[in-house]
């Protein structure tokens, strides 16, 4: 019994050599997103997405000499701070992953990102936490997204809203992360340039009536009510009463009202409207629809972010000659961002050789990826107008 | 002008909603009421009910839909009402066949039967997201206002709108309806009164030859019936979500409560104290306010004493309150 234990311990040690060997060339990344709970219906698309351009790099063979990608798959959850550290926890201590794509929501992100990258020296690129606090979290460098900060976003509602003239406004959030971080920022925004805000009330999603919140909101006034809410939730409900009752009839709609809903809900009700949401160009976006060609949902909330995020991590190993976080990480922005050579989503492989080749990048990617301050995207917006029932392109920033 | 102004303000945002939740409030706690006062136990599963027999009322109104039935006007839903409750009232009568008439014959405590009531109310809960889902449903059509609040500025030249919707007048209009026909029965027939004395005194009401199967299944009938239109009212008004069915059993426990357990005058008014109390304590003054007083005391703060959040904490005030200081309720019905 003794020998046979001896044998068999002696048999998987030269088993995990050989293993180890076999797959030197290996890069594990890991792809920790909500696969279950409230954005479920956004994940898979993002996570397709993240592994066609670890596929893209894989297929190329130029990684590392020829390293090939895998990723692995894990559940944020979105909304459970304690299953998300486990699962990054588990891929970093026990698949041995280089590198996180991820996670999705804000609230996950900033807890995986102190409990577990910061403690093992692991980059995130988060391709949808968009909370203002994550800019200013300790990161040691270690944190990107690929997605704008709603501080960002606060500034750009103030510009729109100026340039129609709309001096007072009153503002409703959905009583989360996103809502509070994106209503505060842009409160502070639209303050520092002359604006005023006449009331910042919370709104509570799924309820049945928002008679009561409106009618707080209407006592307060403002030429326009700003809805920093989900147009599935408690947003549509509010822009319901406030039209029933007559209390607002134009509105500012921040990215988590944007969608086909919002004018099927309202048509020409909400004409004089505007509102802005984070989007690549119809170029880049059409390019990455035809790259993607129907294997998912391209145009998807964060999905081109994801591709983005996980070209991002594997760029900066080749840049850095080396799959090792700790070696890595300062290289991200370096790829990220001018000089060097324009690179698009789907050519990666091109990307490979040049950087292989000692020369720079300046990566484009699905989104037009342009890293500032603390390692976040610049964001691009396309604001939007309502008119005549349909939602038209009102110009970019 | 100005004190015009303020009216319409008052009754556009905190009047007219008002009413028409009160009204709604008033039908639920009716049934509350009514079961507590003839079988004798709290029915948890009353908000529930209201979402099952509301559910009925959706479907066989999206089938009038596909038909190409409509009202006119007036919701399609109202078309619908008749055959939910019907469907409301089998489906209340199995449950007391199968559950409730079980404990009654042994007599069991009035706590036995609230926890019965529970497991009921899980169970409906279940079947009703099992069979239209967790989500929003809407189902109102026909004209959508009596009057818009953009017409009612042109028309008066006033800077407030008044906004009342056709669903607001129509849940006023079949709330009056329905309570004059259940206090008519109540008070002036046979089974009604029958129906009394059961609850006053229930030996004295078998001695005297009552039959209390009879009395129960009439009582299971019109809680039914105001469950279901509760319901509809409530779901045409604003929208239909199980969830928030869920959520109404406390202010209409609430209203039933304040009003006097037992005593159906007692529910209305009940219903009517909580929705006021709900909508004007989280009303900001603001615009009333600078509307009436002079400039100088205009208030430049929103003169909202409670944030709209706290709305369902003003119920549960109210309750205990009331169960401090007037344990019967505002009107004489039993002590809880």
């Amino acid at each position: 019994m003794k020998k046979l234990l001896l044998a068999t311990a002696a048999t998987s040690l030269m088993a995990g050599t050989a293993f180890a060997d076999g797959h030197a060339k290996e890069v594990k990344l890991g792809i920790i997103l909500g696969f279950t709970g409230p954005i479920e219906s956004l994940t898979p698309s993002m996570g397709d997405a993240a592994e066609l351009a670890m596929k893209e790099v894989t297929d190329s063979g130029l990684l590392l000499d020829g390293a090939k990608v895998t990723p692995v798959r894990g559940d944020s959850t979105c909304v459970d701070a304690g299953a998300a550290t486990a699962v990054a926890e588990r891929q970093i201590t026990g698949d041995g992953v280089k590198g996180i794509v991820g996670a999705d929501c804000s609230g996950v992100t900033g807890a995986i990102l102190s409990n577990v990258a910061l403690a093992n020296g692991v980059v995130m690129v988060s391709p949808s936490a968009t909370s203002p606090a994550l800019s200013t979290a300790e990161d040691n460098g270690l944190f990107f997204r690929t997605s704008p900060s709603d501080a960002r976003q606060g500034v750009v509602m103030t510009e729109v809203l100026m340039e129609q003239d709309i001096k007072e406004v009153a503002l409703t959030y959905t009583n989360n992360d996103y809502g509070k971080g994106l209503a505060d920022s842009f409160q502070a925004a639209f303050e520092e340039a002359g604006g005023t805000v006449t009331i910042n009330a919370a709104h509570e999603d799924g309820k049945a009536d928002y008679s009561a919140e409106v009618g707080a909101l209407a006592a307060a006034g403002g030429d326009r009510l700003v809805v920093a809410g989900y147009v599935d939730q408690g947003g549509s409900g509010i822009v319901r009463a406030a039209l029933d009752s007559g209390a607002f009839d134009s509105f500012h709609f921040p990215d988590g009202m944007i969608s086909a809903k919002l004018v099927e809900n309202f048509g020409s009700e909400i004409d004089g409207s505007s509102g802005q949401h984070p989007s690549p160009s119809e170029e880049l976006s059409q390019r990455f629809t035809d790259l993607v060609g129907g294997a998912f949902e391209a145009t998807s909330p964060f999905t081109p972010e994801s591709y983005d995020a996980a070209a991002l991590i594997l760029l900066a190993m080749q840049s850095a000659g080396s799959m090792e976080p700790g070696d890595y990480k300062d290289k991200v922005m370096d790829v990220a961002n001018a000089p060097g050579e324009k690179i698009q989503a789907g050519e990666l492989a091109k990307a490979l050789q040049i950087l292989k080749d000692g020369g720079d990048i300046d990566y484009v990617g699905a989104t037009d990826v342009e890293l500032i301050g603390p390692g976040e995207a610049a964001g691009n917006y396309r604001v939007v107008g309502f008119e005549g029932g349909a939602e038209v392109t009102a110009g970019r920033k | 002008m100005d004190f015009l102004n303020a009216l319409v303000a008052f009754l556009n945002f905190v009047l007219v909603p008002g009413t028409a939740y009160g009204a709604q409030l008033a039908l639920g706690a009716l049934g509350v009421t009514l079961i507590y006062g003839i079988l004798r136990f709290s029915n948890f599963a009353h908000g529930d009910t209201m979402a099952f027999g509301t559910m009925f009322v959706i479907l066989i109104t999206w089938g009038l839909q596909g038909l190409g039935v409509s009202f006119g006007p007036l919701p399609t839903a109202l078309l619908a009402l008749p055959f939910g409750i019907l469907v409301c009232a089998a489906f209340l009568l199995i449950t007391d066949r199968f559950v409730y008439r079980f404990y009654r014959r042994e007599r069991v405590k009035p706590v036995v039967f609230v926890m019965v009531s529970l497991g009921v109310m899980f169970i409906m809960n279940g079947l009703t997201r099992f069979i239209i889902g967790p989500g929003d449903q809407r189902f109102a059509d026909g004209e959508r206002f009596i009057i818009r609040a953009r017409d009612f500025k042109e028309m008066t030249g006033l800077n407030e709108g008044l906004a009342i919707k056709t669903t607001q007048g129509i849940t006023l209009v079949t709330a009056i309806i329905v309570v004059a026909v259940l206090f008519w029965f109540l008070n002036k027939t046979r089974t009604g009164k029958s129906m009394r004395a059961f609850s006053d005194n229930e030996d004295l009401a078998l001695l005297s030859g009552i039959n209390p199967e009879r009395v129960v299944m009439i009582t299971w009938l019109i809680v039914a019936a105001l469950a279901t239109v509760a319901g509809t009212l409530y779901g045409l008004d604003k929208s239909f979500k199980p969830f928030t069915y869920f959520q109404l059993l406390l202010p209409i426990f609430a209203a039933a409560i304040v009003g006097g357990l037992g005593n159906p005058l007692g529910a209305i008014a009940g219903g009517f104290v909580i929705a006021f109390s709900e909508v004007t304590v989280t009303y900001a003054f603001k615009k009333v306010a600078g509307y009436v007083l002079p400039d100088a005391l205009a208030p430049s703060g929103l003169a909202q004493l409670l944030s709209t959040d706290y709305k369902f904490a003003v119920s549960f005030v109210i309750l205990i309150i009331v169960l401090l200081f007037r344990p019967t309720g505002l009107f004489k019905g039993q002590s809880v």
